[in-house]
C-alpha cells in the first residue's frame, strides 16, 4: 500500500469515527429502571433518537427468588406455599401445573369433585390476576378511573375466593390429590351473582376504555406482532392469542375436566397493541361461561382430596405438565429420584417468553408508546424472575 | 385521631399557659411594637373622612360599630386590596383551592372510592371530611426538605417557580369578575393575556434545563412542542371574539354579550378555546409533559418541597385564570339574571347594629348579583374541565400536534368565517339586527 493511500484510509477512519460520534450523540439513554412508575422490579434501558426508540436492552433479575432450588429442598407437598410466591395474584394456576406434575409423578388419581373445584378456583384466580394487570394497564395510560375500576371489582372476586380458601391472595389451595378443602354452604349462588354482576361490569370497561377513541388512536396499528413473528419468538397466551394464533393450552392438551367444557378460544388478527391489551377483557368473559358450566356440572357431593402418605413419593421418573395461566402456558418439569423430594423442578413461566418480544416490539416504536407496549405483553417481572 | 394526655393534671396545665402568655407579651412589648413604629414612622399614613388613619383610629374604628363600616369603604377600594384579595390573588387562590377538593371529591366518586376523608373530620364532623387535606399537604410540602440536584442551574431552578405562579397570578389581575372589579383594566387585556400565557413554555424549557436531568428534559421539550402547538389555535379562537364584540378589552367585550352569550354564536370557537385551555392546563388528556408512566414526572421530576408546592398553586391559579378567561369570551362573564336585592334589610335610617349587618353603603345588589354569577359559571367550567380527567387516558405526542397544528387551527378559521359573515350580514356588529341599542 502506497503512503498516499494509507494516508486516504487514515482519514476515511477517522471521518467514519466523527459520523459515528455525532450519531451516538444524537441518541439519549434513558433507563426504565427499578425504582421508574412505570416499570416493577424490572429495569430496562432504551435508548431515544427524538421520540423514537432505536434500542432497547431489558435487564430481569430484580427478584429473583431461587424457587426452582428452594423446591430441591422441600417435599411435594411443601413446595406449594412457596410456589406461589411468584405470581400472587395468579396463586392458584401457578400451583396448578405443579399438583398435575406431581401427580403423574406420584401416580395419584383425583376425585372428579376436586377437579370441578379447582377449575373454579384457577378460572376465579384468572380473573383477579387480570384485573389486576388492567388496572396497571389504565394507569400506564393515563386513565385512572380504569385504575380504580378493576381494583375496586377485584375485590369481590377476592372476597369470593377467600370464602373459599381461606385466604385473600396466596391461597395455597390447588395440592397435588385435590383441593384443601370443600366448598364453603352457599357459595355456588353466591359465585353465581358474583359472576353476572362482573360481566356487567365488563361491558362498563369497554364503553369507558377499550371504546374510548383517545386509546384507539393510540393503540391501533402500534407495535405490531405479525403471526410468524409470535411464533417464532415463542410468545404465549394472550399475547400469543392477540397475534392471531388461536392457541390455548386448555384446548390444546386439555387438563383435568376441561375437555368437558364448552368454551371458545378467544383471538384477534389485528396483531396490535390495542389486540393485546382487548384480548385478556375476552378472555374474562369467556372465563365466566366457563365457572358457570363448571358450577352446573360439578358433582353435588364427593371426596375433594385424594388420600396421601404423609410424605409422599413415586418411582423415579420425570414429568411434565402445563396450564393456561393468565399470562399464557406455565409449565413445570419435575425430575424425581424416588425420594419425597423433586431432584430438580424447572417452572417454564409465560412472562418470560412475552418478554422475548419486548425490544422486538420497541425498537422503532414512540417513547410515549413504551408503557403500553411494554404492559400489553401481560408481563409480570416477579415471575419472570421466578 | 385524638391520643389522650396521660398524666394530665389542671395546675401545671394552668401554669404553662400562663407562661406562655408571660412570653408572649414580653416579646410583644420589647420586639414588635417598637418594630411598629419604627415602621410606622417612614410609612405616609392614608387619610379616612378627614382624619389620619393611624393604627390607634383603626383598631377604634374596628371597635365601635358605628364606624366600622367607613373604614371597610375606604379599605375595599384600596389598590391593595385589589391585588391581594378580591379580583386578584385571593380570590383566585381560593377558587383553587376549592377546586383541588372538588376535584378530589368529585373524581373519587366518579371512581366508586371516597376521597380524602381524615383531615377535618373531627373538626368539621362528617359531611365535610377531607375538607383539610389541602392543609395537610400544604404543611406537609412547606416542612419537606428542598433537593437541588447537583449541577442544576441554582438561580434558575429556584426563580422558575416563583415565576410560574407570578405570571399565572398576572392573567388573574386581567379578568373583570364586576362592573369595575378588575385590577388592571387595560385595552388590550386580551392580547396581554395572550403574552403572559407564552411565558409558560419558556418557563417550563428554563426550570427542565435547568434541573440538570434526562426526564425533565423530555417534559421541558414536551410542554414546549405542546403549547406552541397549541398557542395558535387558543389565539385564533379567541379572535372571533374579538370581531363580534369589536374590542380588545375584557371589560367591554363582557358588556357586549350582554343581551346573548357569543357561545351561541362561536360553538366551534368555544371548543377549540376549550381544548386548547387544556393543554394549556398540561390536563389529562393533554398531561404529556408530566406523563408519570414515561418520563417519570416530566418537567417536575426534580421537584421537592416547596418548589412542587409553588408549581402545583401556579397550575390551579392557571387553571382559574382559564376558565375565567372562558366565561368572559364566551358565556357572557358576570351577566346573569338579577337574583339579588338591592338592598339588605329594611330601607331607611337603621340602628347602627343593624347598618353593620345589612353591610349598608358597602352592599351592592348588582356587584353581588355579578360576583355570584361570575364564580358561578367559573366553577362550572373548571368543573368541565375537571371531567375530562376521570374518563380520558393520555395522548401521544405526534396525535397531539396533529390536532393543534391542523385541525383546532382548521376549526378556529371556519368559525372566525362565520363570525365575518355574521358581521358583513348584518346580523351583529354596529347597526345589526341583533345588536343591542
Amino acid at each position: 500500500m502506497s503512503d498516499q493511500e494509507e494516508r486516504i484510509s487514515e482519514t476515511t477512519r477517522l471521518g467514519l469515527e466523527i459520523v459515528k460520534e455525532a450519531e451516538e450523540d444524537r441518541l439519549m439513554t434513558l433507563s426504565v429502571g427499578p425504582q421508574h412508575p412505570g416499570s416493577g422490579h424490572f429495569r430496562f434501558t432504551v435508548k431515544v433518537d427524538g421520540d423514537y426508540i432505536v434500542d432497547c436492552d431489558p435487564d430481569p433479575g430484580y427478584v429473583h427468588r431461587g424457587e426452582e432450588k428452594m423446591c430441591e429442598y422441600r417435599n411435594f407437598i411443601q413446595n406449594i406455599p412457596h410456589l406461589e410466591r411468584p405470581v400472587i395474584h395468579d396463586s392458584s394456576n401457578i400451583t396448578y401445573s405443579y399438583s398435575l406434575a406431581v401427580e403423574e409423578l406420584v401416580k395419584i388419581d383425583v376425585p372428579r369433585r376436586a377437579q370441578f373445584i379447582r377449575a373454579i378456583a384457577s378460572e376465579l384466580n384468572r380473573q383477579v390476576y387480570t384485573l389486576y394487570w388492567l388496572a396497571i394497564y389504565g394507569i400506564f395510560l393515563g386513565h385512572s378511573t380504569m385504575f380504580m375500576w378493576p381494583t375496586g371489582d377485584r375485590e369481590l372476586l377476592i372476597d369470593l375466593l377467600e370464602a373459599l380458601t381461606g385466604a385473600r391472595v396466596t391461597h395455597a389451595y390447588n395440592i397435588p390429590g385435590g383441593v384443601r378443602n370443600d366448598i364453603p354452604y352457599g357459595f355456588k349462588d353466591r359465585c353465581l351473582r358474583q359472576v353476572s354482576y362482573f360481566e356487567g361490569r365488563l361491558k362498563e370497561y369497554e364503553d369507558i376504555f377499550y371504546n374510548n377513541p383517545l386509546l384507539r388512536q393510540r393503540t391501533e396499528g402500534v407495535a405490531v406482532l405479525t403471526k410468524e413473528d409470535a411464533i417464532k419468538l415463542g410468545v404465549t397466551g394472550s399475547v400469543l392469542r392477540a397475534s392471531g394464533v388461536p392457541y390455548d393450552i386448555r384446548k390444546a392438551e386439555p387438563y383435568d375436566i376441561y375437555d368437558e367444557i364448552d368454551f371458545n378460544v378467544q383471538y384477534m388478527k389485528t396483531c396490535d397493541s390495542f389486540a393485546r391489551a382487548y384480548v385478556p377483557l375476552l378472555d374474562m368473559r369467556e372465563s365466566c361461561h366457563i365457572i358457570r358450566q363448571l358450577l352446573d356440572k360439578m358433582p353435588e357431593s364427593g371426596e375433594v382430596r385424594a388420600k396421601l402418605q404423609p410424605n409422599p413419593k413415586g418411582p423415579p421418573g420425570e414429568a411434565y405438565r402445563r396450564v393456561e395461566s393468565g399470562r399464557g402456558a406455565l409449565g413445570y418439569y419435575i425430575v424425581s429420584d424416588g425420594t419425597p423430594r423433586p431432584y430438580r423442578v424447572k417452572i417454564s413461566v409465560g412472562s418470560f417468553r412475552n418478554l422475548l418480544a419486548l425490544p422486538h416490539l420497541l425498537v422503532g416504536s414512540k417513547l410515549g408508546d413504551m408503557p403500553s407496549v411494554y404492559w400489553s405483553l401481560n408481563y409480570w417481572p416477579v415471575e419472570a424472575d421466578r | 385521631m385524638t391520643t389522650p394526655i396521660e398524666d394530665f393534671r389542671f395546675g401545671p396545665f394552668v401554669a404553662s399557659v400562663v407562661w406562655l402568655l408571660f412570653w408572649v407579651l414580653i416579646i410583644v412589648t420589647v420586639i414588635v411594637l417598637p418594630l411598629i413604629f419604627v415602621i410606622l414612622f417612614y410609612v405616609p399614613l392614608p387619610l379616612v373622612n378627614g382624619e389620619v388613619l393611624t393604627p390607634y383610629l383603626f383598631l377604634s374604628m374596628m371597635i365601635d360599630p358605628t364606624r366600622t363600616l367607613p373604614i371597610l369603604n375606604f379599605l375595599i377600594y384600596t389598590e391593595f386590596f385589589r391585588v391581594a384579595v378580591f379580583p386578584g390573588f385571593m380570590y383566585a387562590a381560593l377558587i383553587a383551592a376549592a377546586t383541588i377538593f372538588i376535584e378530589r371529591k368529585f373524581l373519587a366518586r366518579m371512581q366508586l372510592r371516597v376521597g380524602p376523608s381524615h383531615a377535618g373530620r373531627e373538626a368539621l364532623g362528617t359531611g365535610f371530611e377531607g375538607l383539610f387535606q389541602l392543609v395537610a399537604d400544604g404543611l406537609k410540602l412547606v416542612s419537606k426538605e428542598i433537593i437541588i440536584p447537583a449541577g442544576a442551574d441554582k438561580p434558575i431552578f429556584w426563580a422558575a417557580p416563583i415565576a410560574f405562579v407570578a405570571a399565572a397570578a398576572a392573567v388573574v389581575c386581567l379578568i373583570p369578575v364586576a362592573p369595575g372589579w378588575v385590577v388592571s383594566n387595560i385595552d388590550v387585556g386580551l392580547i396581554v393575556a395572550f403574552a403572559i400565557f407564552g411565558f409558560f413554555p419558556l418557563i417550563e424549557v428554563l426550570f427542565s434545563w435547568a434541573s440538570n436531568s434526562k426526564y425533565p428534559f423530555i417534559g421541558g421539550l414536551r410542554a414546549l412542542h405542546q403549547l406552541i402547538a397549541f398557542e395558535i389555535p387558543f389565539i385564533l379562537s379567541a379572535l372571533s371574539v374579538v370581531i363580534l364584540s369589536g374590542s380588545l378589552n375584557l371589560t367591554e367585550i363582557t358588556y357586549a354579550q350582554s343581551s346573548y352569550w357569543f357561545i351561541l354564536f362561536l360553538p366551534i370557537s368555544a371548543f377549540v378555546f376549550f381544548m386548547s385551555s387544556l393543554a394549556e392546563l398540561e390536563r389529562i388528556p393533554f398531561d404529556l409533559p408530566e406523563a408519570e408512566s414515561e418520563i417519570v414526572a416530566g418537567w417536575l421530576t426534580e421537584t421537592s418541597g416547596m418548589i412542587y408546592g409553588l408549581i402545583q398553586l401556579g397550575t390551579y391559579v392557571k387553571l382559574y385564570a382559564l376558565a375565567a378567561l372562558f366565561v368572559v369570551l364566551f358565556l357572557g362573564g358576570w351577566m346573569g339574571p338579577q337574583i339579588f336585592p338591592d338592598q339588605l334589610g329594611p330601607p331607611g335610617e337603621k340602628p347602627p347594629l343593624l347598618q353593620l349587618l345589612t353591610l349598608d353603603g358597602l352592599y351592592h345588589g348588582p356587584t353581588a348579583n355579578a360576583i355570584f354569577w361570575f364564580t358561578a359559571k367559573t366553577f362550572l367550567m373548571i368543573h368541565l374541565m375537571l371531567l375530562i380527567r376521570g374518563i380520558n387516558p393520555r395522548i401521544r405526542i405526534d396525535i397531539l400536534l396533529h390536532t393543534g397544528w391542523y385541525k383546532l387551527i382548521v376549526l378556529s378559521f371556519i368559525n372566525m368565517f362565520i363570525a365575518l359573515a355574521l358581521i358583513y350580514g348584518g346580523v351583529l356588529g354596529p347597526g345589526g339586527l341583533l345588536t343591542p341599542n
